[in-house]
């Protein structure tokens, strides 16, 4: 392994610089600067059609940009040196449908010099080896997508990137897949993974990017977006609990919410002693609670509307 | 492009319809090149009719071997080849394998003169395949009515197989260039099968009546291939612009073998050279 494919942590593995694709008069990427670093999961998060395909076919350059720059691993897109470092799978898997999921990937383990033993490993990673006789066309689209991780994963790659892997799934296909990704993330690989599913990315990512008609919106840890975390009490009476917490907290944090509970901007690991304090003052506390912004709040608040919701299905 | 074609050959040599194609080939060529006329002869024997059966059997002959070989390329064995470069180009855009190729490692053009090597193997395999049948056929036939089996000449042979390849491998290129072209395998094969096997014909048909259309069909792809069969000594459908009984569709006497061998070089060159550009430059 030479110091480049080991790559340091902080060590960005994809950079984009302002890019663009037109299609016409439409932009379906709007000067899109993101940057994956070595060794995390990223979440490329956006409803359906906000620019995600048509970004990470730029970055495997199956698509030329309209303007902006794409690096990745260090050099330019469709570089056939890097193409062997990066796993990709982008939207639907694409293998030949009258070949067994075997035969399928052999063909691609020819075009990369690579033996049967590690097309084998690699049926055996996605759970995949006691089906690989059968041909694709039999396999469900849990099983389709599973083997289009296994030729992803196919040379041991350094960057996985992964094109909405959960789509068309049913819950246990999805949370399989989930755990295969979080498998497969271990040892040091870099995962960009796109998705409309927060739920997902939530559990998934290490950090998130948020896409929303081709623009960059955010980029960061979920905690970053989700923000500051608080607690909510309930408690009467409330006048009384507020005084309470006041003295421990200062009112800059104390927000009587129209429901009449307390929202506390505090650190969520401190309701214990907030209940203490709250008992001792004779105050009765129905119920206390660290709340947290969901991700799907975060985001509707970003773009501002709700005209295509996103799912919450984790 | 060795690592590039043996994944190509391996996905070809598994696919349904590579053995179904080579197969409806080899199949109509034994019936129409030997069978059929082996039958005629058989029933001339019966009529008594002893110049036609000695015409019949000389037309099975080794020695007519180079010309039979190719006799049925430039339109029948043309649209096959065609048929099945350009599903094999053609389908990869349909099933999404070339993107999963071209995220995959090799480079688009790596990739794709490996698809290109496949198919010229296919075609190798396909002009051998032929000569090997085409040589038990006629020496079964020959046995069989107790006459003696003559060879033709390894040079003529030689010439015959190499025309082979060389009409084979122009449609080859056609066809691929076609799949690439319209990246659908359905309408890459209807536009291909339509300009082989109908517009070049319509197009001669109006160049007997305007000249100078027959400027442009006379360097037509169809009439350069069919023009070096016709070259090697096999009978047209037409000979000094009248019908000729027996001739085969196709065949042609407008070009000498050596103009007819470099149009074809020029055609099958050109084909790749679009392929390629397309595939390099264009997005998947």
């Amino acid at each position: 392994m030479d110091a480049d494919q080991a790559g340091g942590m902080n060590e960005a593995r994809i950079v984009t610089d302002e890019l663009t694709k037109n299609y016409g008069e439409r932009t379906a990427v709007d000067a899109v600067s993101l940057r994956v670093e070595q060794g995390e999961v990223y979440g490329f998060l956006g409803p359906n059609g906000a620019g995600k395909t048509t970004t990470l076919r730029m970055v495997l350059g199956l698509v030329r940009p309209t303007s902006g720059t794409v690096e990745i691993l260090g050099s330019s897109p469709g570089d056939p040196a890097v193409l062997r470092r990066v796993g990709s799978l982008v939207e639907e898997p694409g293998f030949y449908p009258y070949l067994s999921g075997r035969d399928n990937l052999r063909v691609l383990a020819h075009y990369n010099g690579l033996g049967n033993q590690q097309v084998e490993d690699v049926l055996e990673q996605v759970e995949l080896r006691s089906r690989g006789s059968e041909r694709f066309k039999t396999y469900s689209l849990g099983m389709k997508q599973r083997l289009g991780v296994a030729a992803a994963l196919l040379g041991d790659p350094q960057l996985l990137i992964l094109d909405e892997p959960t789509n068309g799934l049913d819950p246990a296909g999805m949370a399989d897949m989930r755990a295969l990704i979080r498998r497969v993330a271990e040892f040091g690989r870099t995962v960009l993974l796109s998705s409309h599913l927060l739920g997902e990315v939530q559990q998934i990512c290490d950090r998130v990017g948020v896409i929303s008609d081709g623009r960059l919106l955010e980029e960061g840890t979920v905690a970053d977006l989700r923000g500051a975390s608080a607690i909510r009490v309930v408690a009467s009476p409330v006048e009384a609990a507020e005084q309470v917490v006041e003295q421990l907290f200062g009112p800059d944090a104390i927000a009587r919410q129209q429901d009449g509970s307390l929202q506390l901007d505090v650190d969520a690991d401190r309701p214990a002693e907030i209940t203490a304090a709250l008992v001792h003052a004779g105050v009765e506390v129905r119920e206390i609670r660290p709340v947290e912004r969901t991700l799907e709040e975060v985001f509707l608040e970003m773009t501002g509307t709700a005209k295509e919701p996103m799912e919450v299905t984790s | 492009m060795i690592a590039s074609a043996r994944a190509e050959a391996l996905r070809l040599a598994k696919w349904p319809v590579t053995w179904l194609l080579a197969g409806v080939w080899l199949v109509l060529n034994l019936s129409f090149a030997y069978l059929f006329t082996y039958l005629s002869f058989r029933s001339a024997v019966s009529d008594g009719d002893d110049r036609l059966a000695a015409s019949l059997l000389s037309q099975v002959s080794m020695e007519q071997l180079p010309s039979t070989l190719v006799q049925g390329m430039p339109m029948f064995g043309g649209a096959i080849v065609l048929i099945f470069a350009a599903l094999a180009t053609g389908s990869g855009y349909g099933w999404s394998t070339w993107k999963t190729v071209f995220t995959n490692g090799p480079a688009r053009l790596t990739a794709f003169s490996g698809t290109l090597t496949a198919i010229a193997g296919f075609v190798a395999a396909l002009v051998l395949s032929t000569l090997a049948l085409d040589i038990a056929a006629s020496a079964g036939i020959h046995l069989l009515e107790s006459e003696p089996v003559e060879w033709p000449a390894v040079t003529d042979l030689a010439q015959g197989t190499g025309a082979g390849l060389l009409i084979l491998g122009m449609y080859a290129a056609f066809g691929a260039a076609l799949g690439v072209l319209t990246r659908s395998p359905a309408l890459s094969v209807g536009l291909g099968l339509v300009w082989a096997l109908v517009i070049e014909n319509l197009l001669r048909g109006v160049a007997e009546l305007l000249g100078p259309v027959e400027a442009v069909t006379d360097v037509l792809p169809g009439t350069a291939a069919g023009s070096l069969a016709g070259a090697l000594g096999a009978a047209g459908e037409t000979a000094g612009g009248a019908p000729s009984a027996g001739g085969t569709p196709g065949v042609l006497a407008i070009l000498d073998g050596g103009p007819a061998t470099a149009l074809l070089l020029c055609y099958a060159a050109a084909f790749m050279v679009l392929t390629a550009v397309l595939v390099r430059r264009r997005d998947v």
